[in-house]
């Protein structure tokens, strides 16, 4: 398991099996296979999802490393960034959860009122860490889904968005395609990779390795929609107490739905995260219209060079 | 931190400046000033398509446009122009997948492109069109060459030039079809710029290999393509705005970019001006045409990564969206 190089054992250029197509388990025909457009089977279980309450993070880094274990995502020793204790930058093909580390001039509501300040110069009194352990989420309508043109990104049955290795050719459209900058491509692999949701800890009913390790439960793992009712208490809670920061980013079906969702204390962009994501490739007529005018005017331009004269 | 030193960084830029943005009359921040960031990290992954990919873009578009080309000769009697076009589209339809199998991160695996026809990905449609593109267009060459079946090469045109259109323009539709903020904002227009790239480079390509005598309509589409391709170029730079328009001004699009028009404009006018008399201007122009359509994607493709890299296209396009959302709500 420390030899990094071949990820997964058995993972070859001819297609063998991988984590998520245990010898004898699955194959690509008998994965469950989820017709385009429908979002998840409704009717068969609940989809599930992550809630990402930041409020109570308190920047361990537990779940990057619960999932890297868990996971075999190769470790990259890269340097110090000397930007707070974030050292692994951002998600990527090797970094399947990722805690941001915000350092900010403003007191915590909360601690403030409580007393819980250190007390210490006024400067110690106005600062505040915001940490966030970021994650694919798990759109409603992913984008990396609808551009993959192998079918290896897939809808499981648990409604969350998994890349099938072994069929992943590296094309590389989906890294582009998703507004989250979530998935990358692994340079000594050719392929992308991205977090599961733990799917094969999911299929033995367990839950994924980083809500399991999180000792705060910033990281909660559960039915989408009992994990949106929570949220929505908590978040009320927050803006009883006077934290007018809390905000939920995700949470929101009409808006950009995400499977894994978060309750931020500032604007998304704060985190690194888009602040107004949006269904790209879900625009197909004016994409498509577009193209097909432009097409009419090749046409059109092909039969005016010939209105002079044929030679 | 190996100092022990370690200072909260304002890696937040909250200062907020007056100025005007786009001339809307409107005074916003400036964008730099407004845009706040993740240690200016990028929100999005930069692309990981290496040089092969803006180089499919000119051999596809030359490819799909030659298509049409070679049937509108061909109905029209120029037998020479249309057996140049249909070189063209078969050089083109040979060199494409060879430049999109090697930009795989497994090549070998490229057949698992083929295992589902996915009305979602543009890239998927797209691989069906070019095995079908070039297959049309080799039977085309084939019989032409050999002289055998006129009818049924007739036939492999018309289907060539049904897959050549899409593929002279679904390649601009597969950037637009990502959370690019250049590629995307510039669906509209992107279309545009490519089959005018398009039509000019299978003009150019088919004029140089074809006696003067007989070239005349290859050069009419060159440098009407060529002339059409600066005009969408600007539309579309003009549709995004100053601030999305950037990027495609800046750096390595930026030059590309003034190198493709500058060159388009230069052959276009040779071509104009002295292609009817001299092969050797036709030849000169032609090649000028072609460099120009191919440094146009290079601008495209480049002036992607480069707003990809920099979070403030990202947060900033989507903020004014916000805002503007919002004003709409407030009002409605
Ligand atoms: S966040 Fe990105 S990688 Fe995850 S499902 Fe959405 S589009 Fe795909």
């Amino acid at each position: 398991m420390s030899d990094s190089h071949p990820i997964i054992p058995g993972s070859g250029i001819t297609g063998a099996s991988d984590a998520y197509n245990i010898e004898g388990r699955e194959t690509p025909e008998t994965r469950p296979l989820i017709p385009l457009g429908q979002r998840y089977y409704a009717e068969e279980k609940p989809r599930m999802g992550f809630f990402t309450d930041t409020t109570v993070c308190i920047g361990c880094k537990a779940c990057e490393v619960a999932c890297k274990e868990w996971n075999n995502v190769p470790d990259v020793i890269g340097e110090l960034t000397g930007q707070s204790y974030d050292n692994t930058s951002s998600l990527g093909a090797n970094t399947w959860r990722h805690v941001a580390f915000i350092e900010q001039r403003k007191p915590i509501k909360m601690q403030q009122e409580a007393g819980l300040m250190t007390p210490g110069s006024e400067e110690d009194g106005e600062f505040r860490w915001l940490m966030s352990s970021d994650v694919c989420k798990h759109c409603t309508e992913a984008p990396c889904l609808d551009v993959c043109p192998t079918g290896s990104l897939f809808r499981t049955e648990f409604g969350t968005v998994v890349v099938q290795e072994d069929i992943c050719n590296g094309c590389g459209y989906c890294v582009p395609a998703c507004p989250f900058g979530v998935l990358d491509r692994r340079q000594e692999d050719g392929r992308v990779w991205k977090c599961t949701l733990c799917y094969d800890r999911q299929k033995d009913g367990l839950e994924p390795a980083c809500a399991q390790a999180c000792p705060t439960d910033s990281i909660q793992f559960g039915p989408l929609d009992e994990l949106r009712e929570k949220a929505n208490g908590r978040l009320e809670m927050l803006h009883e107490a006077g934290v007018d920061d809390a905000r939920l980013y995700g949470a929101n079906e009409e808006e950009y739905g995400m499977g894994a969702f978060f309750l931020l204390l500032d604007d998304p962009e704060v985190y690194g995260l888009p602040p107004d994501p949006e269904v790209v490739t879900r625009k197909f007529k004016s994409l498509w219209g577009a193209a097909a005018v432009a097409a009419g005017a090749l046409v059109a331009g092909v039969a005016a060079a010939f209105a002079g004269g044929a030679r | 931190m190996s100092d022990g030193r370690r200072e909260p960084q304002p890696q937040i830029s909250m200062t907020q400046q007056g100025g005007s943005l786009d001339g809307r009359g409107e005074v916003r921040p400036v964008p730099e000033e407004q845009v706040r960031s993740y240690y200016g990290r990028p929100v999005l992954k930069e692309p990981v398509w290496t040089w092969e990919i803006p180089w499919y873009f000119f051999t596809g578009g030359l490819a799909g446009a030659s298509a049409p080309l070679a049937l509108a000769a061909d109905l029209a009697g120029n037998e020479r122009l249309a057996r140049s076009a249909r070189f063209g589209a078969l050089g083109g339809a040979m060199v494409s997948p060879v430049l999109l199998i090697s930009d795989l991160g497994r090549p070998g695996r490229f057949f698992n492109m083929l295992r589902v026809i996915k009305p979602t990905s543009p890239m998927s449609l797209g691989t069906w069109v070019l095995s079908a593109f070039s297959g049309a267009a080799g039977l085309a060459a084939t019989t032409d060459v050999l002289g055998i079946f006129p009818h049924a090469r007739r036939f492999f045109e018309g289907v060539a030039t049904l897959l050549g259109l899409p593929l002279a323009t679904y390649t601009a539709v597969l950037v637009a079809d990502t959370s690019v903020p250049v590629w995307h904002e510039a669906r509209g227009e992107l279309p545009l710029v490519f089959a005018s790239g398009a039509a000019a480079s299978a003009g150019a390509c088919a004029a140089i290999f074809t006696p003067i005598e007989d070239a005349a309509p290859a050069r009419r589409l060159a440098i009407g393509g060529a002339v059409a391709e600066i005009g969408a170029t600007e539309l579309m730079k003009h549709r995004l705005g100053k601030f999305l328009a950037e990027p495609y001004e800046k750096e390595a699009a930026g030059r590309y970019e003034k190198l493709a028009t500058a060159l388009s404009g230069a052959g276009a006018a040779v071509m104009t001006l002295a292609g009817r008399k001299s092969r050797a201007a036709t030849v000169a122009g032609g090649a000028m045409i072609l460099a120009g359509a191919a440094f146009e994607r290079w601008s495209v493709f480049k002036a992607g990564f480069q707003s990809a890299r920099d979070p403030k296209y990202t947060v900033f396009s989507q903020r004014e969206r916000l805002h503007s959302r919002h004003r709409a709500e407030d009002e409605g």
